[in-house]
């Protein structure tokens, strides 16, 4: 196989994202995506409740939904894969999930530079106009490979 | 008599266990490496981590209303998480730290590490509404 690099793609990606590791573990699901955002789903599961009393998600669970589609939000933007270390996430939860209900995650990379990344979405679980939680935050790149500073290696485009 | 401390379903099957210890009365919380946390490989996942952080913050929370007799409900207004250095393939832990209990709302700042507690991982600001 040595095909070229394609761009990154979300819905691709998320085939062998979500098979292991602690996402494969929370079930994540590719949803939609666009040229600067990504949107996965978090399925409801019963052992994912953070409250004794009522039958909802856990808050954390949360967390790793909007983690991993900010990172593949930066990723769906830059056009490719390079692995990001999160700085600061910051979550604002305006209700809770209803029962029984799985939880969507849209979140969109709104600037990008050399070696920092800014984005911002939303937890839904039915409306996106009446979400969840609010998410912002800022993610560095790790790893950040030399050559793309030098347009003679650069690119890696088809 | 104190009902003992309970973990959520959540903490459960993430793998988060109190650890027995304490820190400034609160309880130190831990999580072992594993497929469930992991992010890029060999780390753990900046979510796994984050739900370390949360529970504890939790446990904490929880610790400081059993010692004042209190059992309200609580519901999270927002968490700041934040990473510094990289969860390596080892076991993590958390405690939380009451910085201000009030009446309605608590604020609760929590601190991860692993193999020394002198060089923390990540850290996380909560305020939580209790009803």
């Amino acid at each position: 196989m040595n095909t070229p690099t394609p761009r990154f793609d979300a819905r691709e990606a998320s085939k062998w994202f979500f098979r292991h590791g602690h996402t494969g573990w929370l079930g994540l699901r590719f949803t939609d995506q666009g040229d600067n955002w990504v949107e996965l789903e978090l399925p409801w599961r019963e052992d994912l409740l953070g409250d004794r009393s009522r039958p909802v998600l856990a808050s954390g669970p949360i967390i790793s939904l909007m983690d991993m589609a900010s990172g593949m939000a930066i990723w769906q933007t830059r056009g490719t894969f390079q692995p990001v270390a999160t700085l600061d996430l910051r979550v604002d939860y305006q209700r809770p999930a209803r029962e029984r209900a799985s939880v969507r995650g849209r979140v969109e990379c709104y600037r990008i530079t050399r070696s920092a990344a800014f984005v911002r979405g939303v937890a839904y679980d039915d409306d996106l106009a009446d979400p969840v939680a609010h998410v912002a935050g800022c993610f560095m790149t790790i790893g950040a490979d030399p050559r793309e500073a030098n347009p003679a290696l650069g690119g890696g485009d088809a | 008599m104190p009902e003992p401390l309970e973990l959520p379903a959540y903490a459960r099957s993430l793998g988060v266990t109190l650890t027995g210890e304490s820190e400034g009365g609160m309880p130190v919380l831990t999580v072992d490496f594993g497929p469930m946390v992991e992010g890029r490989p060999q780390h753990f996942h900046g979510g796994a981590t984050a739900g370390l952080l949360e529970n504890a913050g939790y446990a904490a929370l929880r610790t400081a209303l059993i010692a004042a007799g209190r059992d309200p409900m609580l519901k999270p207004i927002n968490i700041t998480v934040q990473y510094l250095a990289a969860g390596k393939s080892q076991a993590s832990f958390a405690v939380g730290r009451i910085t201000r209990l009030g009446r309605r709302n608590a604020n609760v700042t929590v601190e991860a590490w692993q193999s020394d507690r002198a060089r923390p991982i990540a850290t996380a600001v909560m305020n939580i509404l209790m009803v």
